[in-house]
């Protein structure tokens, strides 16, 4: 048995313990541990992807125990590239970290790694309840993540971003009792089984349990109503902890489509495509609410926080077309909206210094330093955000569009996309605009808004992160073809169940 | 006992969620305590009440009480009590940070 699906658990898991020792350390002794271990990461999430794109799928059997008793880490091409996404937007993050929002408290690099180990775990777990634990685990560290640095404003949206996740929590666990209750199981491939076989007094329970089970990932997706915890919780936090909140929406993404095509997905007898007609809708109405909060946001960091909101609409409108092609148009969507809205945080954090007491409400201010480059690094990303052509936003939304042409929603889809691509434009131009060209140059006399004799130079710290998730986004562009293919691949391999059932249970059904 | 363990899990959930609800940290701390043990009760009861039965299959016995429900349960204890933990705090440090112990931060009058 092979050991690689395991390794990107146990890495960050071992690195965070190792840097819980290291607590009395110096910075740069805890900044290369923590370093060195997400290269090592995205290394092991790289082999992993190689290893998976030929379509086998990595079942890992916790201490040899067989499947539906023990509890099974499993790796297909969905989950590689989660992963891979996660690995590559958490060393940017970090590097970006390492600029002096680490110095703000000693656990900064402690929890991040742990909040890869939950992450990670949270794509690679086969266990229902597993899931569970790994929400917990990554939920437990975003919390302190997101209230890192302290101040007024974090600990208010902090409490309500706890408050209701915990909620949420307790929701999960009811849902996995009624379903274990009835079921008799938690691995997601046994529960594909036995859901066939529920006799019909039980349907209403376990539809009950399935439904409830998804407000749970909505809310961790932020869709519709339930995504009001997102906007004031991601524009308050510090830039590195919001860069890679990015990813955590896009766990309740993940776990919608893993759940919903594995377990109520297309052969699950009385429960066969349980979400149909809720799921597009909700996207969709995310997507519009997103756009207008996109518009009626007063700081960029807000408007980003709703980028967010509305990258999840759009990448479940992907996933609730339920063929093949809308599947991969949304996967394709993930990672590239994932960096650019990383790149988008990190870059909005780089204004606010820049800005002073103005910080990055959207108003007129002074010309900041190097606002030429700054202001060229924003309309690239805003180009991506908003899918114009030529970058990776265009072509995921081409392909989305694409997707849905069979659709009988289209010409909703169809309106709702585009003109949100419109709404964002504008608001990005109005924010550009506001930020760069309007910006008025210092007067000696009203200088209150510029920090004084302070060049403020751009370090490499803070270029390279912003930079790199840029490139990823353009690379993107140049291999859509492969990144496609790969995405149709997974999109049919998370469609054809019976072979992940057949991987994960294997001997047990013979 | 069945119907007397549904009424507790229901008293203390609607209590969990309607203190939830509440305007002021504390009581919003103790429904989300009510509510996880709620919840506690519940994945316990999941396995079926049985009474005088060991947790593991053997013969002597008859049958057996399904311990896989228990294993769950400790999990989520351990979960919620963490939980509860780093909410109170949290609670606290915004109650100085902000000067009142209103979930918004600002008392309505």
């Amino acid at each position: 048995m092979s050991h690689l699906a395991i390794v990107p658990l146990l890495l960050p898991l071992f690195t965070g313990i190792f840097l819980l020792l290291l607590r009395e350390q110096r910075i740069y002794v805890k900044r290369a541990i923590s370093g060195i271990s997400s290269i090592a990461l995205i290394a092991v999430a790289a082999k992993l992807l190689c290893t998976v794109s030929d379509g086998s799928i990595l079942v890992y059997s916790l201490s040899n125990w067989p499947a539906p008793f023990g509890i099974v880490l499993m790796a297909d091409r969905l989950a590689a590239l989660l992963v891979l996404t996660t690995s590559l937007l958490s060393l940017f993050a970090l590097v970006y970290g390492m600029r002096g929002t680490d110095r703000q408290g000693r656990q900064f690099h402690i929890l991040f790694q742990l909040q890869l180990f939950g992450l990670n775990g949270a794509f690679l777990t086969a266990d229902l309840f597993n899931l569970f634990v790994f929400f917990e685990v990554l939920l437990l560290a975003s919390y302190s993540l997101l209230l890192h640095g302290g101040g007024r404003k974090r600990i208010r949206s902090g409490l309500h971003f706890v408050v209701i996740n915990v909620v949420g929590s307790s929701l999960f666990l009811f849902a996995v009792g009624v379903l274990y209750g009835i079921l008799g199981t938690l691995n997601m491939a046994d529960m594909a089984v036995k859901v066939v076989h529920v006799s019909a007094d039980n349907v209403g329970l376990v539809k009950a349990a399935a439904l409830l089970l998804f407000v749970v990932f909505a809310l961790k997706a932020a869709l519709l109503p339930l995504y009001l915890w997102l906007p004031s919780a991601y524009s308050q936090t510090s830039a590195p902890a919001a860069a890679l909140f990015a990813i955590m929406t896009k766990v309740g993404a993940y776990s919608i489509l893993r759940v919903y095509t594995l377990v109520f997905g297309n052969e699950a007898g009385p429960f066969a495509n349980l979400l149909d007609g809720w799921l597009l809708g909700m996207a969709l109405a995310t997507i519009v609410i997103g756009s207008f909060g996109l518009l009626g946001s007063k700081r960029l960091r807000q408007q980003v926080a709703y980028l967010v909101v509305i990258s999840a609409g759009t990448l479940l409108t992907g996933f609730s077309l339920e063929s093949p092609a809308g599947i991969a148009a949304g996967l394709y969507y993930l990672p590239h909206t994932t960096f650019a809205a990383a790149a988008l945080f990190l870059l909005a954090d780089l204004i606010v210094q820049r800005r002073d007491q103005m910080e990055d409400r959207l108003e007129a201010g002074l010309v900041i330093t190097r606002q030429k480059f700054l202001g060229a690094t924003f309309f690239i990303l805003a180009i991506i955000a908003s899918g114009l052509p030529p970058l990776s936003g265009f072509i995921g939304k081409f392909m989305l569009l694409r997707a849905a042409l069979e659709h009988p929603a289209l010409p909703y889809i169809m309106a709702i996309i585009l003109a949100n691509g419109l709404l964002t434009v504008i608001a990005m131009a109005r924010t550009g605009t506001l930020f760069f060209f309007e910006a008025h140059a210092v007067d000696t006399s009203t200088n209150t808004y510029i920090k004084q004799g302070e060049p403020e130079p751009l370090r490499v710290r803070e270029l390279l992160p912003i930079l790199s998730l840029l490139s990823l986004c353009v690379l993107m562009t140049f291999w859509a073809g492969p990144i496609n293919s790969y995405c149709l691949d997974t999109a049919s391999q998370l469609l054809d169940t019976p072979s992940y059932i057949h991987a994960v249970l294997g001997k047990v059904e013979q | 006992m069945e119907a007397l363990i549904s009424i507790l899990i229901g008293i203390l959930t609607a209590g969990g969620v309607y203190l939830c609800l509440r305007s002021h940290t504390f009581p919003v701390v103790l429904g989300l305590t009510l509510l996880s043990y709620a919840v506690n009760l519940f994945l316990f009861m999941m396995g079926r009440l049985v009474i005088g039965k060991p947790p593991i299959i053997s013969e002597q016995a008859g049958s057996y009480a399904d311990p896989l429900p228990q294993a769950l349960v400790l999990t989520a204890i351990v979960i919620s009590f963490a939980m509860t933990a780093y909410i109170i705090v949290l609670a606290l440090k915004a109650r100085t940070e902000m000067g009142n112990d209103h979930v918004d931060g600002k008392e309505v009058r």
